[in-house]
């Protein structure tokens, strides 16, 4: 069945706070293979002017998918998770993700379309502190694969 | 203004120019590293680590997480620029999957990336190619960073 169109523009009540801890930061770091001492020794971090280690580009997205569950298991939405593949990701970092960090994010459907027998969800997470200061938007497009009704019998 | 008064490594402005390739980057992802990733990320989707679940579902064999070979092409970019948080977009379509064998050669994924624009901001878009088993397995994967 296709998703319901008239999702798109929908948006979510704001997640619970993610507080971004070194280790947390340590440990996506060494996930990556990557060893940059701005990811792990805070006076490296200030001396580049950051107030404490800051995060990989696309640490974001442990924050933003955990925001896009809210929508994908969306029982209004109908999303058959076992068929939605990753599409496509972006970030625009309006500034680095540091430690010490209380993040909240709010997740919303910027649209919904269905072609060539799938779905095409384009999600968006804005990340920012509690205070209201924006830090992250993370972009995803979710591909449902062969749930549109155009699929019927031409994909099965 | 640009190099001289950065921290050690940063990369300043003024040593850049479009055209300009960066030092290219090869990873061998093994299963281990797909274990090390999932609990990084908080992303446990079976098809990056059971093997049966993902055949079942169609794939040829346990896959690489997206977001991993993602992150990877990130690294390209933050070790050319010294400064991770120089990143300010950064950019994939997920392509082909970078599937995973039970070995310890695991598999090879090689990253190049290359300055193509200078912007009326003064950032630089610089685009990325992830190659593996001989094919692109990122689209239009680009970040733009801004350097001192």
């Amino acid at each position: 069945m296709a998703l319901d169109e008239s999702f798109t523009g929908r948006v979510y009540p704001p997640s619970s706070t993610f507080e971004v801890s070194r280790e947390k930061i340590r440990e996506f770091a060494d996930a990556i293979g990557d060893p940059s001492p701005l990811y792990r020794d805070v006076a490296a971090a200030r001396a580049a002017g950051y107030p404490d280690v800051i995060a990989p580009p696309t640490f974001a997205v442990i924050i933003s998918m955990k925001a896009n569950d809210v929508i994908i298991s969306d029982p209004d939405l109908g999303l058959d998770y076992c068929r939605v593949v990753h599409g496509d990701q972006s970030f625009v970092h309006h500034r680095p993700i540091r430690a010490g960090d209380r993040l909240v994010a709010v997740a919303h459907v910027d649209s919904v379309m269905s072609r060539a027998g799938n779905d095409f969800l384009s999600v968006r997470a804005e990340l920012g502190t509690e205070n209201g200061e924006p830090v992250t938007t993370a972009r995803a497009t979710l591909v449902a694969r062969g749930t549109a009704d155009a699929a019927k019998g031409a994909s099965q | 203004m640009s190099s001289t008064d950065t921290a050690a490594g940063r990369r300043g402005a003024a040593e850049v120019s479009v055209g300009d390739e960066l030092p290219p980057l090869s990873v061998r992802i093994t299963r281990a590293d797909l274990v090390r990733y999932a609990g990084a990320s908080l992303d446990f989707n079976p098809i990056h680590w059971n093997e049966r679940f993902a055949r079942q579902v169609g794939l040829p064999d346990v896959i690489a997480h997206g977001m991993l070979t993602m992150a990877l092409g990130g690294r390209l970019v933050t070790d050319w620029a010294g400064d991770p948080g120089a990143v300010v977009e950064y950019g994939v379509r997920f392509t082909r999957p970078v599937v995973v064998p039970d070995d310890d050669e695991g598999a090879l994924v090689e990253f190049t990336g290359k300055v193509a624009e200078q912007r009326e901001d003064g950032t630089f878009r610089i685009d990325i190619t992830a190659r593996s088993a001989g094919q692109t397995v990122l689209g239009r994967a680009a970040a733009v960073v801004r350097l001192a």
